[in-house]
């Protein structure tokens, strides 16, 4: 039998743009013409003042590490337990959930606030997912 | 609130579906209450549909709800039937729960759509079922206000000791912190003591007006306030991970309604997916500020014989959690004020009982006191 494969995003046309940018090296957000509000995850309307007038930019890709579980059983079809599920901050604001890489999966390694670093991790020719690593000092 | 019963086995049950599940709780609240089932006017259930329960059943409803948020469901369906009722759009609702959540048999998978928000955003990162979601926010609540892992642990520890007390409780083994704490690892900070039980079941409440309520056979049991919100259907996407904005709507709502404050309240439920629910519940439902939670419940205050008896069934982590565990609270609430519940809180006048649906996604807030 087959192996379950690990879930894939299927974009629809109001996160194109998003799954674009990861595939070029660029983690975009989006930004309120009218309030300056900057949020996630994408739609082509500001959700605090409801202006469709909204800009697509690259975020800087700096964050800190806000929370997290160490998922250990049952594991994901394509994972390997034990790995981090996180939520990140990310500078500008929003926050997004992702895996933390190049770091050990334990508690003592995984510390709350901890600056992270946008990564981006090729799964096939359509997608590429957003991820993070902690910021080298 | 003039009938209410659960499915006449709990735990596993492999010889029923879903849908009869449904039926078999449905049938034991009717008789509970003494009625027929052409007494049943209006329809609320969850997850099945309103649709399939009329027809299973054999009901011809003047009104439906499917509100179908998660696990808080029922919470919502008691809020809309009592507005329904007082609207005079029916006279007389079934509201059902069922869940063949661990034997499966006849229950569709759930599954996340990939092009869904949650598919496209946290799917691709590993999240597989509730303990891999739910417990996320815990680290940094824990960070926020100084809650120790002990101290989460011991939600587990009282909760058993009310279990002990219920005879249908799934779990009534006495356990200690250490016990806890040294089971099974399943998404740290959690292991599998401080997560849900994985059962078979259901639950079912018949509503009518008060004015009707005083002709049934069982003392009534009335609704005093209510409160619903939702927030994110996306854990990753809560505005915080102090607290729920979706409790914090809701039970200010109900609080206000019933015109009690919180030291009035004698039995509280919280529903407890996870050790953690219990503490943002307290904190969140403003019992206490949230760095007192740990303590107070660490303390023995929630346990029985404490000044605040808290999920006197058990729980979702002792006495049974199908999936959809908001109809168990609302039952063991309904036990209390009928002063017929196996771990009876004595004299208990005003009970509270607060439900969640997905992972801090909805919230309903139900207060229920025996006297009218």
């Amino acid at each position: 039998m087959a192996e379950a494969a690990r879930a894939r995003p299927i974009p629809t046309p109001e996160t194109q743009h998003f799954w674009d940018g990861t595939k070029a090296g660029e983690l975009r957000l989006q930004r309120c013409d009218a309030c300056d509000h900057v949020y996630f995850p994408p739609r082509p309307f500001c959700p605090a003042c409801a202006s469709r007038k909204v800009s697509v930019f690259p975020a800087s890709g700096k964050a800190t590490l806000y929370s997290y579980v160490i998922n250990h059983r049952p594991a994901a079809p394509g994972f390997t337990p034990p790995y981090a599920i996180a939520v990140v901050t990310l500078e500008e604001g929003p926050r997004m959930m992702a895996n933390i890489l190049d770091c050990p999966q334990t508690p003592e390694a995984l510390v709350l606030d901890m600056p992270l670093k946008v990564k981006f991790e090729k799964l096939d020719d359509a997608i590429t997912l957003p991820q993070f690593a902690p910021a080298k000092a | 609130m003039v009938g209410a019963a659960e499915t006449t086995k709990l735990g596993v049950i492999p010889d029923m579906s879903q849908i009869q599940l449904h039926a078999d709780a449905a049938l034991n609240a009717i008789a509970d209450a003494g009625l027929k089932l052409s007494d049943i006017d209006g329809i609320a259930t969850a997850v099945e549909t309103p649709q399939q329960i009329a027809h299973y059943l054999g009901i011809t409803p003047t009104w439906v709800d499917g509100t179908s948020v998660g696990g808080c469901s029922f919470m919502l369906h008691v809020r809309h039937a009592a507005a329904a009722i007082e609207a005079g759009l029916c006279k007389t609702v079934l509201i059902t729960h069922a869940e063949s959540g661990k034997s499966m048999i006849g229950k569709p998978p759930r599954s996340i759509p990939a092009y869904s928000l949650q598919g496209q955003f946290e799917a691709p990162f590993g999240v597989y079922g509730p303990p891999s979601m739910f417990p996320i926010p815990v680290l940094r609540f824990m960070k926020t206000y100084g809650i120790t892992h002990e101290q989460i642990a011991s939600v587990a520890v009282a909760q058993r000791e009310w279990a002990a007390k219920n005879p249908r409780a799934m779990m009534k083994d006495p356990i200690t912190v250490a016990d806890v704490l040294n089971s099974r690892m399943i998404a740290y900070p959690f292991r599998l003591l401080q997560c849900c039980l994985v059962t078979d079941g259901g639950g079912a409440l018949i509503l009518t007006s008060a004015d009707r309520a005083k002709d049934f056979p069982r003392k009534p049991v009335y609704i005093l306030g209510t409160g619903e919100s939702v927030e994110t259907p996306m854990v990753s996407q809560m505005e915080t991970f102090d607290s729920s904005r979706a409790f914090k709507v809701a039970w200010p709502l109900a609080f206000k309604e019933a015109g009690i404050a919180h030291k009035d309240v004698d039995h509280l439920m919280i529903y407890d997916a996870f050790a953690h629910l219990p503490l943002y519940g307290l904190g969140d439902l403003g019992f206490m500020p949230y760095e007192e939670t740990g303590k107070f419940i660490a303390d023995g205050n929630t346990r029985p014989g404490g000044k605040l008896p808290l999920n006197t069934n058990g729980g979702g982590l002792s006495y049974m959690h199908s999936g959809m565990y908001g109809m168990y609270a609302l039952q063991e609430s309904v036990r209390q004020m009928r002063g017929i519940a196996p771990a009876q809180v004595k004299d208990a006048k005003i009970s509270v009982c607060h439900g969640v649906g997905g992972m801090f996604a909805a919230s309903g807030t139900i207060i229920f006191t025996n006297e009218k």
